[in-house]
């Protein structure tokens, strides 16, 4: 009896042995397994990331992002998915602003970057110092592009003031392309003429022959472009290029005597991409765009690249031309809204004289 | 009465009006005219645009992934926000309709406020009270909730803008009808869930029917109000709507006309689901009019009113 009893009493401690040693196991092996779990799951589940642009780059970042995605899959193992918004450059700031959960930002300009920092603490105040060349890494221009033939004779800014002229821009209230228009042929005009005074009768003069203000840069090319509105239409270069490859030969471009570099700014939300978790790739997306292959894309699309071995390649279809940045002729972005672009201030005064 | 007078009217019908003839045809030319520069050609042109390029380009236009993806966000939007307005719409109705109330008037203004608010403001309300600088954003940041510019934010934007739809239709038809046969089967004993199934639901039911064809048209074509909540991320908060401008500011003038022909579609099936719905209900009320007189009287005037024609 006795001993039966002992029997069964070993019986059951093995049993419990057995069990606390499974458990033992288990437990030993858990950190290992979590990190295999977490490892593979890293390397496998795609990243997503979220870049808010403007208007025109939608051809360049498709291409840009698939170049990026094989980039990031040959150097970490793991897929990245890059989700594309656009929209008005400064419409497209508001949005982020108000919460849209872009990772990166490829803005227009520099002033709808800094209104992250100003309204919305999304980005640290120098931001614009943490990638080369003032964190833009390619660059355009402001071009004419006219009808077929040029039957106006479209030459310079000086013929955009001509009676008879119909001029198609947006309305720089709205669009970031817009003010680069705007500020084009104000400072043309300064030099020419030599004073403020004579800058803003000269752009009085062009906006009179604007019939019609559309909201951004996009909607200015369909207005000229597909709607066949107005003579000339003042726009960006890469914009140009992309119109003239849509509608062949019915549009030609005029390269202006002078013009300004648009220096369209990207950075990284930093509050967003920290609470994502995806500050590394966010940052390794904006890098890429200076990489040779980025550069390319920025080329072939009609971007004005900042690597000179680009330069080089693309000179046929981005000729130079004597170029002013907008610090050189207006010190900087909050100047230049607060002295043209805000409430009262040159544009309305020319433009509600009409 | 009406029993008296509705011989009468029938009996004129046949001949119509007494205009000359010419006069008739000038008017229906206009009309016909009309209808073919403001509705007919619109449907054509959408249509031959996007054949454009082929039955080819307009099969990959619809199968290309943002295509398929903004079309299953409007299928899932208008899934939510109808079933929603459903159960709203029949609530305010009956309250409305069968009920006596202080501040009915101040609730029936409210019923109509999206249709009179215009669709920006509508999508800007929901921007200021759930964005990251709006009333609710820190908290919701706090928790990562997203309501705005993703797929809650467009729902309620879509809910609201097509909130009035369902009430509106049934408002006058429930009134029209008035609540005598709801007291009566209360008198005969029958609970408030069976007077709703069985006396006030298949009096309403073509109506009803209607209002959800209306709501969810309406829900599916919304482009404002989701606009300024949507972000507009491709592939993942744009709808049909949203993706027809997005195709159509890119040049793809034949893809974006192949996406916006399945909205039209959406409206001819609307139309065509509406013409049968008018038909059944005269077909009950015609069926109402040949019983014997002394259960048709009080339904007569009724189904006269509602068939002009007769």
């Amino acid at each position: 009896m006795l001993r039966s009893g002992n029997c069964a009493i070993n019986i059951y401690w093995l049993q419990v042995n057995v069990m606390i040693s499974y458990a033992r196991f288990l437990r030993a092996c858990l950190p290992a397994l979590a990190v295999m779990v977490t490892g593979i799951a890293l390397a496998q589940s795609p990243v997503t990331l979220l870049n808010v642009s403007y208007d025109p780059t939608r051809e360049l970042y498709v291409e840009f992002n698939a170049a990026f995605a094989r980039y990031w899959k040959a150097q970490t193992g793991q897929d990245v998915i890059v989700k594309q918004s656009h929209g008005g450059s400064g419409k497209q700031a508001r949005s982020v602003i108000d919460g849209l959960d872009a990772d990166v930002v490829t803005l227009a300009l520099a002033g709808d970057v800094d209104a992250l920092y100003i309204n919305g603490a999304l980005i640290p105040q120098n931001w614009q110092q943490r990638l080369p060349h003032n964190s833009a890494p390619y660059t355009s221009t402001i071009v004419l592009v006219v009808r077929e033939g040029n039957p106006k004779a479209i030459r310079d800014w000086d013929d955009l003031v001509k009676p008879g002229v119909r001029v198609i821009t947006p309305n720089p209230k709205t669009s970031g392309g817009a003010r680069w228009n705007y500020l084009a042929a104000w400072e043309y005009a300064r030099r020419k003429y030599g004073s403020e005074a004579k800058a803003k009768a000269f752009v009085a003069a062009l906006y009179q022959n604007v019939p019609v203000l559309d909201t951004g840069a996009r909607g200015a090319s369909i207005t000229f472009a597909q709607r066949n509105q107005g003579d000339v239409l003042i726009s960006w270069e890469n914009e140009a290029h992309l119109l003239e490859k849509e509608f062949g030969n019915r549009v030609d471009i005029v390269y202006p005597s002078i013009s300004i570099l648009a220096e369209p700014p990207v950075t990284v939300v930093d509050k967003n991409v920290d609470r994502k978790g995806t500050r590394k790739v966010a940052e390794a997306y904006l890098n890429y765009l200076y990489s040779d292959e980025g550069q390319d894309i920025a080329g072939k699309n009609y971007y004005r690249p900042t690597s000179a071995k680009a330069q080089e390649k693309y000179l046929k279809q981005l000729p130079k031309l004597p170029l002013f940045t907008l610090e050189q002729a207006f010190g900087s972005w909050a100047r230049a809204d607060k002295d043209h672009f805000e409430d009262g201030a040159s544009f309305d005064q020319i433009y509600t004289r009409k | 009465m009406s029993a008296l007078i509705a011989p009468s009217a029938r009996s004129r019908s046949p001949g119509g009006t007494q205009e000359p003839k010419w006069v008739r045809v000038c008017l229906i030319a206009v009309a016909l005219a009309f209808i073919a520069l403001f509705l007919v050609l619109p449907l054509a042109a959408v249509l031959t645009e996007a054949l454009r390029n082929g039955v080819h380009a307009y099969r990959e236009a619809l199968r290309e992934p943002d295509a398929v993806s903004a079309i299953r966000l409007t299928v899932i939007t208008a899934l939510i926000a109808v079933p929603l307005n459903l159960v709203f719409g029949v609530a305010a109705a009956w309250a409305i309709a069968k009920y006596e109330f202080h501040g009915k008037a101040f609730l029936t203004t409210l019923v109509d406020l999206p249709f009179s608010v215009s669709p920006v403001v509508a999508g800007l309300i929901y921007v200021l009270l759930f964005g990251a600088q709006g009333w609710f954003g820190p908290w919701l940041q706090a928790h990562d909730i997203k309501i705005i510019f993703a797929v809650p934010g467009i729902v309620l934007a879509t809910v609201f803008v097509t909130f009035p739809f369902i009430a509106r239709e049934l408002i006058p038809l429930m009134q029209s009808q008035g609540n005598d046969e709801e007291q009566a089967a209360i008198v005969l004993g029958a609970t408030g869930w069976q007077t709703f199934w069985h006396v006030t639901l298949p009096n309403i039911k073509w109506g009803l029917f209607y209002g959800v064809i209306l709501c969810n048209a309406r829900a599916m074509g919304e482009f404002g109000a989701v606009s300024v909540v949507s972000g507009h991320i491709r592939g993942q908060t744009n709808t049909m709507p949203l993706h027809v401008e997005i195709l159509y500011n890119e040049y793809h003038s034949a893809a974006a006309f192949a996406v916006a022909s399945l909205l039209a579609l959406l409206a001819l099936v609307t139309l065509a689901i509406k013409s049968v719905a008018e038909w059944r209900q005269g077909k009950i009320l015609k069926a109402l009019g040949e019983l014997p007189p002394e259960r048709a009287g009080v339904y007569a005037a009724d189904a006269l009113t509602l068939q002009p024609a007769g």
